[in-house]
């Protein structure tokens, strides 16, 4: 079983590596993957750095193309894809059937990793990229709960990686536009997700109100945790009752079903955060690549303090097993 | 222009399904989608049920076309899926890719739905050589974006249809938002969205309008509303302007304006309701909710 970690830039990378990640997953600057902010990803002279280091270290590097190019906008996505194949990548991350197809036209062989934004969910829809494009894996939507993505790993024509950590979204990725429809901006066409562009922070007699594109999602009285506004996080006014309607600010944390996700065949566990710090990502790729370790070669398992070291870097401080445990949904 | 009705997204009772098709096959409408494409925990019909609708439909001079699941993750709903796929009266509206798959596999020709990610020439055309006959535009598509892509539709011979009126598909999760709601579990839900003919409001603190929530699906707010523009539609090649259903008396009034405005070659279509809010402003390249008169 993989650790694949995020890395938004160069010093991001040498933590995931030097911590034993077994890949490492990056985006360039541009709208072509899902987490298009500003400083963050490799420009081309980085890429090649990172490569070199990724590799001596026998750690494979994963390349995100992995938005849903317009077609104004098609030449970006596919000299993205050009300069992935060219420059070393050792697969690429995708959700687009049309870049696929134009993967696919320029090599038979490339391994292609099928993007969460894909929203793959079902037997039937990782049948269908295997067959067109022939696809080496696929990322599951966080929409699955154990049993389902156990019985979907035992029948799947490809190897399956799911989501171990990080930042929780609870919508069928790729099919959300929530963001669009309040910002004109989505993960989909902009690589962006509540765009830090729209924020706004507001204080007024001590309470802190949060707002995207004006419309306000949250609000916090004094000494209350405040988060980033992301759109299905925020407390709503429902038939009179103000609450989480969505969900509340929380993280995705799997460890406590990494035997199970094993026993089930996952091949890979990721963990989200490609914007996150180097600091972040070498605490977090520490405890994981220990969890990994305890289940493969019945090493020690990550202690109570190493656990809290997660929880302290997760949203609101809280973490849930989110879709994987039925009584979430 | 022709025009659509989506399925209806809400959990209605049996008889109140029948009584609105009775309705909708005495209109002017060209095309009715039928099924259920949100829950499949939602069972006031059987397939033989929708089947029967869609026959009084066909009868009446509509083309009907089967509506399948967006989101489907246990093997009985792959298996509902198959049986739309295999009858052969009605076209089949593939929401999910497996949708696309189990269509393609038994070569039967496809509407591809609007949860289908098309955003460019390549996949429009990979979609029509697998069997697409016509694309339900994904929502947050607007008219610059589209101006490229209806060129090659049009060559390909695959029809357009976008949506003009009703909340937006926005999101679909593992979560039922309803049952969260009622503070009930997703698999204890009581069927709470069957009290709710559109779904549950979900507004800021502030009183602005921001979601609805329809069992574990997310809507616009704001009731899209592009009925004066269908012109301009019509001029950029759509083909097809889409009615997602509210309530039945208001899509049915908003049935008859649009048919009429169209039929009758008028700009403004004569439909007026204050009690809903709208918005749309993926047409204009602009956030979902705003609104351009």
């Amino acid at each position: 079983m993989e650790l694949v970690c995020p890395a938004g830039n160069y010093p991001s990378l040498v933590k995931a590596v030097d911590q034993g990640a077994n890949a490492v997953y990056i985006g360039f600057k541009n709208a072509t993957n899902a987490r298009h902010f500003s400083g963050l990803n490799f420009s081309e002279k980085h890429l090649h750095k990172g490569i070199e280091y990724a590799h001596q270290h026998n750690c494979k590097v994963y390349c995100a193309i992995n938005t849903y190019p317009r077609q104004d906008g098609w030449k970006t996505w596919t000299s993205s894809v050009d300069m992935a194949l060219d420059i070393g990548i050792d697969s690429l991350i995708v959700a687009d059937s049309g870049i696929m197809d134009y993967i696919r036209s320029r090599s038979s062989e490339f391994p292609i990793h099928l993007s969460v934004q894909a929203s793959a969910t079902n037997l039937e829809a990782l049948n269908f990229y295997h067959q067109n494009f022939g696809i080496k894996r696929a990322v599951l939507p966080r929409v699955l709960s154990l049993k389902q993505v156990t019985q979907l790993a035992q029948k799947s024509p490809v190897e399956i990686e799911v989501f171990g950590f990080g930042s929780l979204c609870i919508m069928a990725e790729g099919r959300c536009y929530l963001s669009s429809y309040l910002t004109g901006e989505s993960p989909n066409t902009q690589g962006v997700c509540s765009p830090s562009s729209h924020v706004r922070w507001e204080e007024n007699d001590g309470v802190l109100k949060s707002r995207l594109n004006n419309l306000l999602i949250d609000q916090f009285e004094e000494g209350e945790n405040a988060g980033y506004p992301t759109l299905c996080k925020g407390r709503f006014e429902v038939e009179g009752n103000i609450e989480y309607a969505l969900e509340e600010p929380t993280s995705l944390n799997t460890m406590d079903i990494l035997p199970e996700l094993h026993q089930a065949g996952v091949v890979a566990i990721k963990i989200e955060g490609r914007q996150r710090s180097p600091a972040y990502i070498e605490t977090v790729a520490n405890v994981w690549r220990k969890a990994i370790d305890s289940v493969l070669k019945n090493s020690e398992q990550p202690t109570e303090q190493d656990k809290q070291k997660l929880t302290a870097l997760s949203e609101g401080r809280q973490t849930t097993i989110g879709a994987y445990e039925r009584s979430w949904q | 222009m022709k025009t659509s009705l989506a399925a209806v997204p809400y959990f209605w009772t049996k008889q109140a399904y029948q009584d609105f098709y009775q309705q909708v096959a005495d209109t002017d409408i060209d095309t009715v989608y039928l099924g259920e494409t949100v829950c499949s925990k939602r069972r006031s019909m059987t397939l033989q049920d929708w089947m029967e609708i869609g026959k009084l439909l066909a009868s009446k001079g509509k083309q009907v076309v089967l509506s399948t699941m967006t989101l489907l993750e246990a093997e009985s709903e792959l298996n509902y899926l198959k049986k739309i796929v295999q009858q052969d009266d009605f076209l089949v509206e593939a929401n999910d890719m497996s949708a696309i798959q189990v269509a393609n596999q038994a070569n039967r020709p496809f509407v591809a739905g609007n949860a289908i990610n098309i955003y460019n020439n390549q996949s429009l055309s990979l979609f029509n050589r697998l069997g697409m006959t016509r694309w339900n535009i994904p929502v947050e598509l607007g008219q610059e974006d589209l101006k490229p892509v209806i060129p090659k539709a049009q060559e390909l011979g695959v029809e357009l249809e976008y949506q003009v009126y009703g909340r937006m598909p926005l999101a679909y999760s593992a979560r039922c938002f309803t049952a969260r709601h009622h503070d009930l579990p997703k698999d204890r839900c009581q069927f709470k969205c069957k009290d709710d003919v559109e779904g549950i409001e979900v507004s800021t603190r502030e009183g602005d309008s921001f979601a609805q929530i329809n069992g574990i699906q997310t809507q616009s707010g704001k009731v899209s509303n592009l009925l004066n523009h269908w012109q301009k539609l019509q001029a950029a090649g759509i083909d097809y302007t889409r009615i997602v259903p509210v309530a039945p008396e208001t899509t049915l009034e908003v049935i008859h304006a649009l048919t009429h405005a169209i039929n009758s070659n008028q700009t403004t279509v004569n439909f007026a309701d204050h009690t809903r809010e709208y918005c749309n402003g993926y047409w204009f390249q602009m956030a979902g909710l705003e609104m351009i008169a």
